[in-house]
């Protein structure tokens, strides 16, 4: 029998697991990161392009659960955030799969050889950006924590202080992008203009991860706000 | 009356099953309920639950149903009327029970989630305005009967709200959730002894006091019912010390400890749900059937059997929510049940749903299902009436009168 009358179909699926799954799985990307550049500096392509490939599925795989996210989330559910926050928040964790896949593939596509000079500040920044993501993927881990307790308290405290100190990282970040440009400055007429181009590129799009991050955490203030 | 010396047997024995199809279609409804959710507390096996459930819906429907079967018995239509053609209202009352029980068949493989009370209050109705005469109904009655369904969810919405606002002040939002859930846990539990014996005190043991020419003031059953509290307090208090913290679980959702403790008071308030679904639900089955044959205690033990336990195993938002919605939406049953008053177990424990998540407690709500079961009452109404006046007919027809 079509027995579907049941009482509990009044529970939507609650949409903080499937967000936190997403971002665990932008997170899979950008801790690729580290292993590909360490990879391009050995000049090891074969290995990059090994890589590069995990970052395209974990980046497909992102998107699929994005997609599944946002069918299900018709107007008609009741929730204790607003729908249109939350839609906004995977759209940006999506951002940094994409972001972290188009890095390296620039990087990929052009062969491009950052100057020994620059490789120990570049792997530096590039840390230092994953660990802003991971601090965003901190808070967003907070969620169901913050559902437990009906977005109050000791609880809500405890989340404002973790986006302060991913805040703080993200300042960081952009003291390291200042130091690389720099250095890169110095360096640049000895390269291939295009090349440093290119450099100045991806310096932005990982100091862009960072942004990003830095932006999941506005996000999720404001639904501590309501 | 020779009409009943000569179908006496065939009419008992239609109203017997009548009567099983009702509480086939109420089971079959709940079984839904059980069905559709996962078993989020692995408190009980669904075995235990079953056997809890069966003894507290018998239990509800035979210490606290007495007011509920009067009302749908004798309040809604004016027996005066029928003094003169007692066949229309075994007549009416067979079909009431044939229409409800169809009408929850129906609704059942349509996937639509109906209220056995609707069904049947829309189905006395119907006969006797239709069938019988406009003047056969109490309106009077049927006004305060309607206006509770209103009232009901919003009552039942108001205390659970209070419910889960008072657990997070007390419990989630404390520095040390697991051990205040250990200390303030039992006093709800309190509240779930308290009420049931308060009920059964007041309402369900009162013709039995009577006839032992016993009296029990206020102060006195309140003195009882809170001694019962205290008695189910202390059971509580020692199966939550059986309850240790494993700090494993608390890696993925720090609360995971916490929702243990409060599974355990998803016991007792499910318990307090399925007395409340008893003393209301399964008592209004009854009514009908009480008016045609006197075989009340067996018939409420039919309906009481077929009956799964829907709600242990309800609430997808968290023990420690489920158990706000479940006390709400119980208290505001059982003393509707005490006033007499006919109101939906299902309706009741939405609008308990919904308080807790006005108070920000669940995830998600499908609102556009919310709103189907808030439609389905106005649907209810004249499908059960439409249905019984057919019924009505029909046995007026086949037995030739």
């Amino acid at each position: 029998m079509a027995l579907s009358n049941s009482i509990s179909n009044i529970f939507g699926v609650s949409p903080i697991k499937p967000l936190q799954n997403h971002m665990a799985a932008a997170i899979k990307c950008v801790d690729l990161l580290d292993p590909f550049l360490k990879a391009t500096f050995e000049d090891n392509w074969d290995k990059a392009t090994d890589v590069f490939d995990k970052i395209s599925a974990e980046e497909q795989s992102a998107d699929d659960l994005k997609k599944q996210f946002r069918m299900h989330m018709p107007k008609s559910l009741f929730m204790p955030v607003s729908r249109g926050d939350l839609l906004s928040i995977i759209t940006k964790q999506d951002n940094i799969a994409n972001l972290t896949k188009d890095i390296c593939g620039i990087i990929l596509g052009r062969k491009m050889a950052i100057p020994k000079k620059l490789q120990d500040d570049f792997i530096g920044f590039a840390e230092s950006s994953a660990e802003t993501c991971h601090k965003a993927h901190g808070a967003i881990n907070e969620l169901d924590e913050l559902l437990e307790t009906g977005f109050a308290g000791s609880e809500v405290k405890f989340v404002k202080k973790l986006i302060r100190d991913l805040a703080a990282q993200e300042q960081k970040v952009d003291k390291k992008e200042q130091k690389l440009r720099k250095k890169l400055f110095n360096i640049e007429t000895d390269l291939s203009p295009i090349d440093v181009i290119f450099m100045y590129n991806i310096i932005d799009q990982i100091g862009g991860l960072a942004d990003t991050a830095e932006l999941i955490g506005n996000q999720v203030e404001l639904l501590l706000a309501k | 009356m020779e009409f009943f010396t000569e179908y006496g047997a065939i009419l008992i024995i239609i109203a017997a099953m009548a009567g099983f199809f009702m509480a086939w279609g109420v089971g079959a409804n709940d079984v839904a309920n059980a069905m559709g959710t996962s078993v989020g507390s692995k408190a009980l096996t669904i075995k235990q639950a079953i056997l809890i459930a069966m003894v507290f819906e018998f239990a509800g429907a035979y210490l606290a149903g007495g007011e509920v079967t009067s009302t749908i018995r004798k309040g809604i239509v004016d027996s005066a009327i029928f003094a003169e053609r007692p066949n229309d209202l075994v007549f009416g009352m067979l079909s009431a029970l044939l229409a409800a029980g169809t009408w929850l068949m129906i609704a059942s493989f349509m996937g639509w989630p109906v209220s056995t009370t609707h069904s049947i209050v829309g189905a006395i109705v119907g006969f006797a305005a239709i069938g019988v005469s406009v003047d056969a109904v109490h309106w009077g009655k049927v006004g305060t009967i309607v206006a509770s369904w209103v009232v009901s969810p919003v009552i039942a919405g108001t205390l659970s709200f209070a419910l889960f606002r008072s657990v997070q002040r007390l419990i989630l939002l404390q520095e040390d959730p697991f051990t205040k859930a250990k200390r303030y846990i039992p006093i709800y539990m309190f509240f779930v002894g308290f009420l049931i014996a308060m009920v059964t005190l007041l309402k369900g043991l009162k013709h039995v006091f009577k006839d032992n020419g016993m009296a029990l003031s206020f102060t006195d059953s309140a003195l009882i019912a809170s001694v019962v509290g205290i008695v189910v307090a202390i059971i509580g208090s020692y199966l939550l010390s059986r309850i240790k913290r494993d700090l494993s679980l608390e890696t993925d959702n720090r609360f995971a400890n916490v929702e243990r403790v409060f599974a355990v008071l998803m016991i007792f308030t499910a318990c307090a749900m399925a007395f409340a679904h008893g003393s209301n639900d399964v008592a209004n089955a009854v009514g009908p059937l009480a008016a045609v044959v006197s075989i009340v205690s067996s018939g409420g033990d039919i309906a009481a059997k077929s009956i799964m336990p829907p709600w242990i195993l309800l609430l997808g938002g968290g023990a420690s929510r489920g158990f706000a919605a479940e006390l709400g939406a119980a208290a505001t049953v059982v003393i509707a049940s005490g006033t007499g008053l006919p109101i939906s177990t299902t309706h009741t424990l939405v609008g308990a749903v919904l308080g807790v998540g006005l108070a920000r407690g669940i995830g998600a709500l499908n609102l556009r299902m919310v709103g189907s079961i808030f439609l389905s009452w106005l649907v209810t109404l004249p499908a059960g009436a439409g249905l019984c006046i057919i019924f009505f007919y029909i046995f007026k027809a086949s037995f030739g009168q």
